[in-house]
């Protein structure tokens, strides 16, 4: 009841928006550490090659599983290589390729969504049995068949991980659209006899385009979770890359007497899939939708 | 009789703003209920009302809080008492019957379940007790076969049956103090006349205390003893309904029964300036301030307190009310005439139009025509003069909307033309008409925030039109909007704004000036006025009139609501079922001889006036399709005379002042009928 | 009614239909046939010879897909190249191991989940509120790769209660089988319960702020039984079919579980066709797998359809 009350006069250009939006997600302590997080991520990532102590790749027999010390911040690994260089390196990995996985996903996702809840109809149910047959695939299996069959290179990786996740988006974008045409504005702009190129963009992208985002937001720390499972399994980006995915499988089994190799990846991962989560529920709320009913699929 | 049930004392209720401010949206509410009265609490949305009824009951809307005051019930503050000690009394002792019964009833349980578990919470019966109660109560309410309407689920009922459900469940209890939210808003004309019967009937067989909320003065004016006028939070008026209908003596009330469209009178109702303003916006002064024409300085720093008047047992929270008393011979005699500028010619006829409603999916090519014998609209013949404003009357269902989408070319029709302009046929697909023609007609909605694209401000909203038909932009552009929005008494500021800044009347303005941009022929009003508050209402019906008296417009204008349509009108089309009943000239079909079906409507309708009471004429039975053969009407007709009413059609019969009724009954013997 | 279920179980059976029709013709379309995929380097000459002509790679692909289709819908998935046997013994006892390790996550995790988002959704807000969501936000958003290292690296290293690898014995007593599948089904259903309680959380939220609760405390119904009665049974029809979406996205979550623990299931199957290059096998546990998912989501269809009365009441109105 209260958002009515606020009547605000400005006139506000998108960047003022943008800006308005950062604010509101701020305001709340979790919206404020989930930006803060992929803030932090994010520049960590720019500068990691820069600051980075140690050659990621370079093995050395002499410093075999070192405990943490002054020289090795995180420690050693089983090849002798620096945990503290290949933590920090590892987020630039997984950022790149989700970021652009989710970018795929959000445009083909988004796309066919709003197409199929414009047309509707038989054409509808064909695309969106189609979609919910490759829904039922579970994702993992169809990854690890695409990767095994093509190789890991990241060219294959992203578009593979962009169409997966691609599949939740077209739900709700479908369904956004969905509510959007039975409104009166868009029967007013059709009895006026605009075309429908104009309608979808005028009228239909404007209101469908917050959901659409949300979505992505939120499919990104999914995202991040199925690429850092599918390194893990050893069928991510190969060594010896660093990846904080691969770090953990490595390092696992000796974990019971070197458990700083495992712990400074599983810190990063998890921060980094918290911040976006976070981050992606308080853009949600920031823009008044809410998504906590939504299956994750 | 005089003994007090319930007391509010200086109540305020309010909530804590995003910026930690907190604000009151009831302030210092003091009031007492007498047992065996019924008090009718008024207002429009946001004043505070709905809040304070709850208030009465012990409950608080999550979000709000009392900041001070309290509500007495038999000398006990239920504001205090304990959840438990709550339990006790609600449904017991006092009882509520909800606004909207078909969103109150819980959807999983069936409506014996659910009165009797109130009969189980607040009476000793046992098993086979509560079980004849139950269907006791059933019939108390009159629903039909009420041995089955137990095992039922709430949505399987209709809306009236749904509310004299709530009725049945609230009277469960026995209570002393029966609380009534909107409990007829949102139900046909005809139902709602019949519930506020039972309702009346109820608290005379029981003597039950009521309070009777709702923004509905003509509603309130059928069953209040007393009335209570409430505006932004505060009452500003109170005491016997009869004075306060006759004799308001607050500026507010004054207008509010200025506003409102009589069925007695044609032509358009005085309106009032403004909107109510929001909670939390008033730091000084009189609430009504920005709104009175009885307004002095004294009145912008000063607010007034509640005053007793002993000569007329009223409270009144006004400086000036003095100025009003004895004024109040004006309240039935100030209504502005409006001028009929109808041409000769006809510029848009509709040719035996037939509308099956299937529902058309955009883009959806695959839908073709229907084979249906019995469409939703059937044989509609009217002629549209040019100027003239022709209402199309009748409840949900009765296909008035439906005629007015196919005559924009969103619903195609089954059979029939639609011709346009020196009658040429215009096609009943909007992708085949003519850019010119699509221009010359033109929507208004009924809510404009559905109406209004929320992700545009008002600015890009009003240039849709342009660009499209005119093809304007840049400096001229702007200076149109800007001609429009002066047009529509809007200020140029307006046009940085988005819907959700504006009140609803203001959108609705916008929603009026988009339609006038295109510099239309025929503008197609659906319910344009129900979503507004009634001062509102009456401002954008005048508005409408200005517009259309300076630019010719021709107006088709689609209503549930016929003192609206007596307002407005040069002619009226009464609707049942998708087929015409009467039409003709507006002030022949509001006087008899009329159609059955339009004297059901006409007596149905309530008037703020304690005087005019309802006549109820037929059942309120909810019929989903048209009869296939005979008069459509014939399901509920209270004047069927027989086997012809349900096999033939009847035939239309003109009247002596141009009106036209189809019915089996001759015209004379029918106006003998309805002396 | 018996129509619409009809309707339903149709709906599937075309999903699987489709499934089938993707997973063949994506190994179809991607480089290599099942032969020289699996075979690799040694992709010549004798063996090669034998191995198209025991998958009968040699007949055109739509005669093969029509044949495979057919002995599928017969419950025959073929045979397997690396296990030389018939995939069918192969599956068995893996889908036997795996359905013990899915039953007991979901029967721990829907109760557990339900009452979790209850709490939090009668107490919004207030301390159990912000505790549970708390960590329901952190299980949630943990892969289960680190949940389940993590319970190794802390239960079964650090404090030794319990073994990090699964073994399973043929004559596990139930006992041992328990003691055994307890870290993997902590670490399973984690993810699912904090997804599942916060769903039914915000579903008991909306219909509290119902117009029919607010009537029902007016009509002076008990909290608990208001909770019961009108709340309950509303908020958790419309959260079946979601429910059951989670269920089926956490099949993958069962892979890598699977995989960390040792564990002898569907999941290590998956990953070591897929190493060995077993193309038969991968396509039967494709379909395997939709078949679940889509088994779920129908008898969620089905729950819905049961209890709710407005459907209910259509049905037998038409």
């Amino acid at each position: 009841m209260e958002s009515n009350l606020i009547t605000e006069d400005k006139h506000k250009n998108k960047l003022e928006k943008a800006f308005e939006i950062l604010k509101t997600m701020a305001s709340k302590p979790s919206g404020l550490i989930g930006l803060t997080i992929v803030l932090f991520h994010v520049i960590l990532a720019l500068i990691s090659p820069y600051i980075a102590p140690y050659d990621y790749k370079a093995i050395s027999p002499n410093t075999m599983l070192l405990a943490p010390s002054a020289e090795h911040w995180f420690g050693t690994d089983s090849l002798g290589r620096d945990v503290f260089t290949r933590t920090i390196l590892g987020g630039r990995t997984a950022l790149t390729v989700t970021f652009f996985g989710s970018l795929i996903a959000l445009l083909w996702g988004g796309l066919l969504g709003i197409f199929c809840g414009l047309v509707g109809g038989k054409i509808d149910d064909v695309v969106m049995r189609v979609v919910d047959a490759f829904l039922s695939i579970p994702w993992i299996l169809a990854m690890l068949l695409i990767v095994s069959l093509l190789g890991t290179s990241t060219e294959v990786l992203i578009p593979a991980l962009g169409f997966f996740y691609g599949k939740g988006i077209v739900r709700v974008a479908r369904a956004a659209t969905h509510d959007v045409i039975a409104k009166d504005f868009i029967v007013s702009a059709r009895a006026r006899g605009h075309s429908n190129m104009s309608i979808i963009w005028n009228e239909i992208i404007p209101n469908v385009r917050d959901a659409i985002l949300v979505e992505g937001a939120m499919r990104w720390s999914w995202m991040l979770l199925g690429f850092s499972s599918l390194s893990f399994l050893g069928f991510g980006v190969s060594p010896p890359t660093p990846d904080w995915g691969l770090m953990i499988s490595n390092a696992r089994g000796l974990m019971s007497f070197a458990y700083w190799s495992v712990i400074a990846p599983i810190v990063g991962l998890s921060s980094l899939i918290i911040g976006i989560n976070l981050t992606a529920d308080a853009f949600a709320k920031a823009l008044g939708i809410d998504r906590s009913t939504k299956a994750p699929v | 009789m005089n003994e007090i049930i319930e007391s509010v004392k200086n109540l305020s209720i309010g909530f804590n703003s995003q910026k930690g401010k907190q604000i009151s949206i009831l302030r210092n509410v003091s009031t007492n209920i007498k047992k065996g009265e019924t008090v009718g609490i008024v207002g429009e949305s946001g004043s505070g009302k709905s809040t304070l009824a709850l208030a009465m009951m012990g409950y608080i809307k999550q979000g709000l809080f009392p900041l001070k005051g309290e509500c007495l019930f038999k000398s006990e503050d239920l504001l205090k008492m304990s959840s438990r000690q709550l339990e006790k009394i609600r449904g017991r002792k006092i009882a509520m019957i909800p606004q909207n019964a078909g969103q109150a009833l819980t959807p999983n349980l069936k409506i014996g379940y659910q009165i009797d578990e109130a009969l189980r919470l607040h009476t000793d019966l046992n098993k086979t007790e509560r079980d004849k109660k139950i269907s006791e109560l059933l019939n108390k309410v009159r629903l039909p076969s009420p041995e089955t309407m137990a095992f039922r689920y709430p949505h399987e009922l209709s809306g009236g049956q749904q509310q004299r459900v709530a009725v049945a469940m609230a009277l469960a209890g026995k209570p002393d103090l029966l609380l009534l939210d909107e409990p007829t808003t949102g139900l046909d004309v005809t139902t709602q006349a019949h519930v506020l019967e039972l309702l009346r009937f109820i608290a005379k067989d029981t003597g039950t205390s009521m309070i009777y909320v709702s923004h509905d003065l003509g509603a309130i004016a059928q069953v209040s003893d007393r009335i209570v006028v409430m505006y932004a939070g505060e009452i500003v008026l109170e005491g016997p309904a009869r004075k306060i209908l006759k004799e308001p003596i607050h500026p507010y009330t004054y207008g509010l029964l200025k506003s409102i469209p009589k069925l007695s009178l044609a032509g358009l109702p005085d309106s009032m300036p403004g909107s109510q303003p929001q909670p939390g916006s008033i730091n000084e002064g009189c609430s009504f301030y920005d709104r009175c024409n009885l307004a002095i300085d004294h009145c912008k720093k000063n607010s007034p307190d509640l005053e007793h008047i002993k000569e007329l047992d009223t409270n009144v929270r006004c400086f000036n009310h003095k100025e009003l008393i004895n004024q109040n011979n004006n309240l039935q005699t100030s209504i502005t005439k409006k001028t009929n500028n109808s041409e000769a010619i006809e510029v848009l006829k509709l040719k035996d139009v037939s509308i099956s409603y299937a529902k058309q999916k955009f883009f959806d090519q695959l839908l073709n025509k229907i084979s249906d014998q019995n469409p939703t609209v059937k044989d509609i013949n009217i002629d549209i003069k040019k100027g003239e404003t022709i209402a199309l009357v009748g409840e949900s269902g009765s296909g008035k909307s439906t005629i007015l989408k196919s005559i924009a070319g969103l619903l195609k029709t089954k059979d029939g033309q639609i011709k346009f302009e020196n009658d040429r046929i215009l096609s009943s697909d909007l992708k085949m008409r003519n850019p010119n023609d699509l221009r010359a007609i033109q929507l208004i909605f009924q809510n404009p925030d559905e109406s209004l694209n929320p992700n545009h401000t008002v600015e890009q909203i009003l240039s849709q039109p342009l660009k499209l038909y005119f093809n304007l932009s840049g400096e001229e552009l702007k200076k149109n909007i800007i001609d429009l929005l002066k047009k529509v008494r809007l200020g140029e500021f307006y046009m940085s704004r988005y819907p959700r800044q504006l009140s609803g009347g203001e959108k609705q303005r916008v929603a009026v000036a988009r339609a006038f941009a295109a510099k239309p022929d025929i503008i197609l009003c659906d319910e344009v006025t129900s979503a507004l508050d009634v001062s509102v209402q009456a401002a954008v019906l005048n508005l409408l009139q200005q517009l259309k008296e300076d630019l010719g417009t021709t107006y088709v204008f689609v209503s549930h609501d016929l003192a609206v349509v007596r307002a407005i009108s040069d002619r009226v089309a009464v609707l049942y079922q998708g087929r015409l009943c009467e039409i003709g000239p507006s002030q022949n079909v509001y006087k008899f001889p009329s159609h059955p079906y339009t004297e059901v409507l006409l007596g149905a309708v309530l008037e703020p006036d304690p005087d005019i009471k309802p006549k109820l004429v037929a059942e309120d039975i909810v019929e989903e399709k048209p009869p296939e053969k005979g008069c459509s009407f014939q399901g509920r007709c209270p004047r069927k005379i027989g086997d012809i009413c349900n096999s033939e059609v009847p035939p239309w019969q003109i009247g002596e002042n141009g009106n036209a009724i189809r019915c089996h009954i001759n015209i004379e013997e029918l106006a003998s009928l309805q002396q | 009614m018996l129509l619409l279920i009809l309707k339903r179980i149709g709906l599937g059976l075309i999903t699987l239909f489709i499934v089938s029709l993707i997973t063949f013709v994506g190994v179809e379309v991607l480089p290599g046939d099942a032969c020289t995929t699996y075979l690799e380097r040694e992709a010549y000459g004798a063996a090669l010879d034998a191995c198209i002509k025991r998958l009968g790679l040699d007949v055109p692909a739509y005669e093969r897909y029509l044949d495979w289709a057919s002995n599928v819908a017969r419950g025959d998935f073929g045979y397997s190249l690396s296990g030389e046997m018939p995939i069918n013994e192969v599956l068995g006892p893996r889908v036997k191991n795996s359905l013990v390790l899915a039953s007991v996550s979901i029967l721990i995790g829907i109760p557990l989940a339900i009452v979790l988002g209850i709490i939090t959704a009668l107490w919004r807000d207030k301390l159990p509120d912000i505790m549970i969501s708390t960590i329901t936000i952190f299980s949630m958003t943990i892969p289960e790769f680190i949940s389940a290292t993590l319970l190794i690296l802390i239960v079964a290293i650090w404090l030794g209660w319990l073994p990090g690898i699964v073994i399973i014995p043929s004559d596990a007593t139930f006992y041992e089988l328990l003691s055994n599948i307890i870290l993997p089904v902590v670490a399973i259903s984690m993810i699912m319960t904090a997804h599942m309680a916060r769903m039914v959380r915000s579903s008991v939220i909306q219909v509290m702020a119902s117009d029919y609760v607010q009537m029902a405390i007016l009509k002076g119904v008990p909290y608990w039984k208001m909770v019961f009665r009108h709340v309950l049974p509303n908020a958790l029809l419309p959260a079946i079919n979601v429910v059951a979406l989670t269920i089926a996205w956490l099949l993958g979550g069962v892979v890598v579980t699977e995989v960390v623990f040792n564990y002898p299931g569907l999941g290590r199957l998956v990953i070591e066709s897929i190493s060995n290059r077993d193309l038969p096998v991968v396509q039967a546990l494709a379909i395997i797998l939709a078949s679940i998912y889509v088994g779920i989501n129908l008898i969620a269809d089905l729950m819905t359809l049961m209890l709710n009365p407005r459907l209910k009441s259509l049905q037998i109105r038409k």
